[in-house]
């Protein structure tokens, strides 16, 4: 261990996503935040915090309980000029904004061959465990993944929540940014000033030989888990990152795939017809597929709407003894 | 003088355009006429696929709403919105070649008929969803308030429209935010097939406005002065700050809905009683009435917008169609990292 380790800066998850925004709101006059009672109120999950203080009310705008009009408002500002980025509350209230989101941002400027852009960041507190039960806990990452136009991001780590939200304020496409509310607490290392995490790019949080765990957002964390008790039982993990759904980073899945030879796939969103089948599928069209030694497991959120009960609600997404023990098999070739 | 303008008691628009600015507005009038039956024409020759959505019988609702404005101002427009992109001042040429798919067309054949835009002259676009341009046109706004542009902007929609929760979003984040926006429904008294008298629990649109404390006025949507009048209110209240207006133009389409409209919900007399009510010839009558023009001039501006319409389908039969390599071109940004 190097004596003179800088001290290391640690910020929340959503400190890192404020850190971010109150950068940007900073360095550029056409930045705006939007948003259902982000201004004093602090945001549902006091991720805006004291920005309003800040910036003011014409910057940290509260929008009336209005998702589809308001999110219509950003892209017409993003369209216009300015650089909005537009809280969801919960990502569940996406789907009264749907109109908006799909058929007119995301579809601008295709549908105007090329003569506009829509610079627009969206920001979704997405996924289960709050208790919160069927309307305040989906992950619908996948939805927006499947629209041609939009950019979909899920990160994992304070660092990336920051990188990434930075980077998409950058991008001149609409990017909907997925935060795991679980997260908003998680403390990690985050570098000072003004830095990008590039979109589109996975990352490998752990090196291995023996196996392959595609994770996508707080699943990470879990597959991580999973990967340190394996290697009790002599299992050397590999974990990706997804990190960005929409592009997918196609070289470094299937680059991992070859190395180890078996492939695990972990989303909290429902299996069937989620992300995992995207990769599971864009696997098995691709050389990879000859180096695979096993089927490919998917772990997913089941066929049900999130439940309220505790233990339910659990047993709704995958948890760490479920990835052990597909891995275990996994591993063992007895899948 | 002819009775009833005694005095300096003239109509709006003679007392507020010269005679350039209104000859150049009933030319636009009748290049919209024009360019809708040229439409219409080459669909019925195999020219255009899809579907399209005429607005003849509105053509004063469009030109009218815009004459207060420059290209810096911005609209948003309708399914039936050929006549708010000429309005708004548009190549005819690029319109067609849009319509018949090609590579130099507005949208470069991506869009067709319902997506026509050209950012350069503030046309923020049509639309193909009813009501999804009410709430890009607050944004729009928005951004003029924020950047200080002194912009405003005119929302057109239909009375459809005016059931959609994005209208009631829309007119009330614009109030509560004061933006500088003007909201024209165009109310042909039917979304599709449904008239508003079965769809809409108001009798005026226009009513609407009281729920978001803004000032709502129905007009003639056939009548130019009467559109201008109001709209042009409309418009120097939103530039000087004062917060959004609705104004409803009354008005009728004399086609169907779309191509599909078999026209089973309204009578022949109900049309031919709009179609006496035609706002073109009304509007060259007010002109020639008050000396801005001769008939001799009115039948010289029709026969040369007979022309640039012939010259905009001939440029659009002669464009090339886009490269089918390039179906995915424009979906992201190139400048993106």
């Amino acid at each position: 261990m190097n004596a003179v380790t800088e001290a290391v800066r640690e910020l929340s998850y959503a400190e890192a996503l404020r850190e971010a925004m109150d950068i940007a709101l900073d360095r550029d006059p056409r930045v705006v935040l939007m948003g259902e009672d982000i201004g004093v109120y602090g945001g549902a999950f006091q991720v805006t915090g004291d920005l309003v203080h800040k910036y003011g009310t014409d910057r940290v705008m509260d929008t009336p309980i209005s998702e589809l009009g308001g999110a219509g408002v950003a892209v017409g500002a993003a369209l216009t000029g300015l650089r909005p980025i537009f809280e969801f509350q919960f990502s569940d209230f996406a789907t009264l904004a749907m109109e908006q989101i799909v058929n007119q941002a995301a579809k601008l400027r295709y549908m105007l061959g090329g003569a506009v852009s829509v610079p627009l960041v969206m920001r979704f507190p997405a996924g289960s465990g709050t208790g919160a039960a069927a309307q305040h806990s989906q992950s619908l990452e996948a939805w927006l993944a499947h629209v041609p136009g939009l950019k979909v991001v899920q990160p994992t780590t304070p660092e990336d929540a920051k990188g990434l939200l930075l980077a998409a304020l950058d991008d001149p496409d609409p990017v909907m940014i997925f935060e795991h509310k679980i997260l908003y607490k998680m403390k990690g290392p985050v570098p000072e000033g003004h830095y990008t995490t590039p979109i589109g790019t996975a990352a490998i949080r752990r090196t291995g030989r023996d196996l392959t765990i595609v994770a996508s957002g707080i699943m990470v964390h879990k597959a991580l888990e999973a990967a340190r008790e394996m290697e009790a039982d002599g299992i050397d993990a590999e974990v990706i990152d997804l990190r960005s759904v929409r592009p997918i980073d196609r070289d470094t899945i299937l680059g991992s795939a070859r190395k180890t030879g078996r492939l695990m796939i972990v989303h909290e969103a429902v299996k069937t017809l989620g992300i995992g089948a995207e990769i599971s599928a864009m696997v098995a069209e691709s050389d990879a597929f000859d180096y695979l030694d096993s089927p490919i497991i998917r772990l997913g959120g089941a066929e049900c709407p999130i439940p309220y009960n505790p233990e339910l609600e659990k047993a709704a997404v995958p948890q760490v003894p479920g990835i052990l023990s597909a891995a275990r098999d996994l591993a063992k070739g007895r899948v | 003088m002819p009775d009833g303008y005694r005095d300096g008691n003239l109509p709006y628009a003679i007392r507020a355009y010269d005679a350039d600015t209104l000859r150049a507005a009933l030319r636009k009038m009748y290049l919209i006429r024009k360019f809708e039956e040229g439409a219409e024409n080459s669909y019925t020759r195999g020219l255009i696929h899809g579907t399209m959505h005429l607005s003849i019988g509105q053509e004063a609702s469009a030109v009218a709403s815009c004459m207060a404005l420059s290209d810096d101002d911005k609209i948003t427009s309708t399914h039936r919105g050929h006549g708010h992109c000429v309005a708004k001042g548009a190549d005819l040429g690029r319109m067609f070649a849009e319509f018949f798919g090609k590579e130099t067309g507005y949208c470069r054949g991506r869009g067709g008929s319902m997506h026509i835009a050209d950012p350069t002259k503030g046309n923020l676009g049509a639309n193909g969803i009813v009501g999804g341009g009410l709430p890009i046109a607050v944004g729009a706004a928005l951004s003029a308030k924020r950047l200080g542009t002194g912009a405003v902007t005119v929302c057109f929609f239909g009375d459809g429209a005016n059931n959609e929760g994005a209208f009631h979003e829309a007119l009330n984040m614009a109030a509560v935010w004061k933006l500088p926006v003007v909201f024209v429904c165009e109310n042909n008294k039917y979304g599709m097939s449904t008239s508003t008298e079965r769809s809409t629990a108001v009798k005026n649109i226009a009513e609407r406005a009281a729920a978001y404390a803004m000032p709502g006025v129905t007009v003639d949507g056939n009548d130019f002065s009467a559109v201008a009048e109001a709209v042009d209110a409309a418009v120097a209240r939103a530039r000087a700050g004062d917060g959004p207006s609705l104004v409803e133009n009354v008005t009728y389409r004399w086609r169907g809905h779309s191509k599909s409209d078999r026209n089973r919900y309204r009578t022949k007399e109900e049309i031919a009683d709009w179609m006496a009510r035609d706002p073109i010839p009304a509007f060259a009558r007010l002109l020639v009435d008050h000396g801005v023009l001769t008939d001799a001039d009115v039948a010289d501006i029709e026969a040369e917008t007979e022309q640039v319409i012939a010259d905009a389908i001939a440029f659009a039969a002669d464009s090339a169609d886009p490269d089918p390599a390039d179906v995915a071109r424009d979906v992201y940004n190139p400048a993106a990292a």
